[in-house]
């Protein structure tokens, strides 16, 4: 019975950490951004292509930066709650990728625009600068432009209220800081 | 039958691979061009992720292949290059990762597991040859059993 105990106890070990690898979500990579001042950028806007929107411009208060497009199922899953986080303040920059300026106007004319400013990156270049892999993915920022969380996927009501609300806040109530 | 056999492996025959076709210019200069294929067969396409630059069609892979042939003409180096794409998508992006605290374990696992191995080997070959010492004692108990019953019975 005792010879069993040795490679019993390798494979739970084995099994145990195959089951964590399973669990991992492989779209979650670790941005290198993070504590990072932003990319720097000027954008046009979705509004006005001929107004154009600078990382400085936005500095002085913390924001999401949501990164979406209109034809991106997981983006339409997340864009009431964005909505609803709109509603009682929450500063949301968006940028819009891989697009086509008729499609997101609509998206927003149907079912609310949640953006402050919505920054349009058709060309894939300020992407990059991001380090964006695929939409939806949310960054954190705060009021001095430095880049605090990242979130990619859809933001659930949990990821909310568990994660991100309390990291927003204290920024809020730290900022504006130096 | 037959035919329907042969027109089948005669299709097999003329399928080329399906290559991803780059919609846009590359570099002239065979060098640059050379480096550029060596270069986007190095990045990992970070939507499929089990692709490289070279073989993906994704969006993101076509927009990093353009900033790859721009980095090219302008004059920057590979590491620079590679540089630039860690800063912005981290190690992960580069199929061979480098040694950190982070990928220590997954550079030493193969060692770890050849130990573990060798160490499983020695000591199944010890016991090997535990067993065989015990049995050869076995064998002169039985002979010496046996003796004592000769002189018992004469």
């Amino acid at each position: 019975m005792k010879r069993f105990i040795l490679p019993f106890v390798f494979l739970a070990g084995l099994v145990t950490l195959l089951a964590a690898g399973l669990g991992l979500n492989p779209r979650e990579v670790p941005s290198p951004l993070i504590g990072k001042p932003v990319p720097e950028f000027t954008l046009p806007t979705l509004a006005d292509p001929e107004f154009r929107v600078s990382d400085r411009d936005l500095k002085g208060q913390p924001y999401l930066f949501n990164v979406w497009a209109s034809w991106c199922p997981t983006c339409y899953q997340e864009h009431p709650l964005l909505m609803q986080l709109a509603e009682r303040g929450v500063n949301i920059v968006g940028l819009n990728i891989e697009d086509e300026r008729a499609d997101a106007i609509a998206v927003l004319e149907k079912g609310g625009d949640p953006y402050r400013v919505v920054l349009v990156d058709y060309d894939g270049r300020s992407r990059i600068d991001w380090g964006v892999i695929a939409t939806p993915e949310t960054f954190l920022v705060d009021a001095n432009g430095v880049i605090q969380y990242k979130h990619t996927g859809a933001i659930t009501w949990q990821d909310w209220a568990e994660v991100i609300a309390p990291k927003y806040q204290q920024l809020l109530t730290g900022a504006p800081r130096g | 039958m037959r035919r329907v056999v042969k027109a089948l492996l005669f299709l097999f025959l003329i399928a080329s691979p399906a290559w991803a076709i780059d919609s846009f210019q590359l570099p002239e200069d065979p060098q640059l061009l050379a480096r550029y294929q060596a270069l986007s067969e190095e990045f990992r396409c970070l939507v499929c992720q089990n692709q490289n630059l070279a073989d993906s069609n994704a969006e993101l892979a076509k927009d990093l292949k353009i900033e790859l042939v721009e980095l090219l003409q302008a004059g920057k180096n590979d590491e620079q290059i590679r540089e630039f794409l860690v800063a912005r998508y981290g190690d992960f992006v580069l199929y061979r990762p480098p040694v950190n605290s982070a990928t220590a374990f997954l550079w030493l696992a193969p060692l770890i597991a050849v130990s573990v191995l060798g160490l499983v080997v020695l000591m199944l070959w010890r016991r090997g040859r535990q067993t065989e010492t015990a049995t050869a004692n076995d064998e002169q108990v039985a002979a010496a059993l046996a003796d004592l019953k000769k002189q018992k019975n004469s």
